[in-house]
């Protein structure tokens, strides 16, 4: 029992550092869809991870690091599974993760919009948001295109710096 | 990494064998999730949704796709390939989940790349060519608050996996039917050449609600959307006509499917057994 716990403790901990293709500063733990990681009677690790957007081309790429990182840490038999409830949203990424990203040069998420239930909401404009350059601090930024390279990402620039900055939009 | 020749470098082998995300032999996007269809749920009749949403997105982020290097500026071309790619990721996990539900456990690619255009559901809106940036635009927008509407509306399926599908494609159309107000605002209240083409564009797409209307009743939703758009456009909503052809979900559909399938489907239908 006690070295189940150890297995697991470990596993979790293997899983947690692999990084994430597209943002590979973040770790899947810093990005918040690393949900479980279990091992079972007979030492099957099982993870759950849940994918960012729909189509995100990331998420084999993440199935498989876990998957080969694990083998090669010894976990023979290593399952990899889909959580799709609840959904994940920026506000999984973590307080270190936002620090990471700010790090290098990417604008962290603000709080993601709530989703209200039931009937549409009609307001289009989008809340106001103030997004920190993450180059000089400067609040005075605009957006130049809601979808950047990466399905998370948004192009940004500072007007102060005039530095173009890419930002991970709320979702 | 071979370093001569780029092809050679991506077929080479890697330690694990799903790094490339495109070709066939996807991993199932569903892999893992508990697909057991819950009692009380027609499970016909929710592949047949699945199947008839899946088709909206496919079709809709073909056309989507077909702006990439014809975009006015190479940030929308990111924009439309970003939209097209969210809706591809969500027909991905619909045809899954349909193929659980229809009991022959098909793959995404049997719904498709082996159907034929006859068999497709999607609502004739999404196949029309993308002709002018500001018709598409307008659709983009009709479809997005469409979906959203119907998607808010799936949230409580008793199907958990269809609802979470749903749950997470909120979130997605948000921002796509964002940025299709943004583009009709700002083309309405533009020129008078992009007013005049953002006018045509709405009438354009007016006459195919009907049929959107038909397939989920969001009529309340849609058209409160589309008034506060067109206001702020200093556009007047055009009268709803209807002269579609379809019913897309009866598998009627305009001669514009046709090719849009031939390009979409030629390269697995010409290996049918081929993974790359």
């Amino acid at each position: 029992m006690v070295s189940v716990l150890r297995h697991a403790r470990r596993a979790r901990h293997i899983a947690e550092q692999v990084p994430d293709p597209e943002l590979p500063m973040l770790t899947l733990a810093d990005l918040g869809v690393l949900r479980e990681v279990e091992v079972g009677d007979d030492g099957t690790v099982v993870a759950s991870l849940t994918p960012t957007y729909s189509g995100c081309p990331a998420m084999a790429e993440m199935r498989a690091g876990v998957a080969t990182r694990l083998r090669n840490a010894g976990f023979a038999r290593v399952e990899v599974r889909t959580v799709l409830d609840p959904p994940w949203t920026t506000d999984w990424i973590t307080p270190e993760g936002r620090r990471k990203l700010a790090e290098h040069g990417i604008a962290p998420p603000g709080p993601a919009p709530r989703r209200v239930s039931g009937p549409v909401p009609l307001t289009l404009t989008p809340t106001r948001r103030q997004v920190v350059c993450p180059r000089c601090g400067s609040a005075d930024t605009e957006e130049s295109s809601r979808f950047g390279a990466t399905s998370c990402k948004a192009l940004w620039r500072c007007r102060a710096c005039r530095e173009p900055f890419e930002y991970v939009k709320e979702i | 990494m071979s370093d001569d020749n780029v092809y050679m470098a991506l077929a080479e082998g890697h330690e694990d064998d799903t790094r490339w995300a495109y070709g066939t032999g996807f991993e199932d996007p569903l892999h893992g999730v508990d697909t057991t269809v819950p009692d009380g749920v027609d499970a016909a009749e929710l592949a047949a949704l699945c199947v008839a949403l899946g088709d909206d997105a496919l079709v809709s982020a073909q056309r989507l796709a077909e702006w990439t290097t014809r975009a006015p500026e190479l940030e929308e071309e990111m924009a439309l390939a970003n939209i097209g790619l969210d809706l591809l990721g969500q027909a991905r996990l619909l045809y899954s989940r349909a193929g659980q539900a229809d009991g022959t456990e098909r793959g995404e690619d049997a719904y498709a790349y082996f159907r034929d255009p006859d068999d497709f559901r999607n609502v004739t809106l999404a196949e029309l060519p993308g002709g002018d940036f500001a018709f598409s635009m307008a659709r983009l927008l009709v479809l997005s608050s469409w979906r959203l509407a119907h998607f808010e509306g799936l949230t409580a399926s008793p199907d958990p996996v269809l609802a979470a599908i749903a749950a997470k494609g909120v979130r997605e159309l948000t921002y796509h039917r964002q940025y299709a107000a943004e583009w009709v605002i700002r083309l309405g209240d533009g020129t008078e050449e992009s007013h005049r083409r953002m006018r045509a564009g709405l009438q354009q797409v007016t006459a195919y609600l009907g049929e959107l209307f038909d397939a989920y009743d969001a009529r309340d939703e849609v058209l409160a959307v589309l008034r506060q758009i067109a206001d702020a456009a200093g556009l007047a909503l055009p009268e709803m006509t209807r002269d579609d052809e379809g019913p897309g979900r009866q598998g009627r559909h305009t001669d514009h499917l046709a090719p849009l399938l031939t390009e979409l489907q030629s390269v697995a239908r010409a290996h049918p057994e081929a993974t790359w």
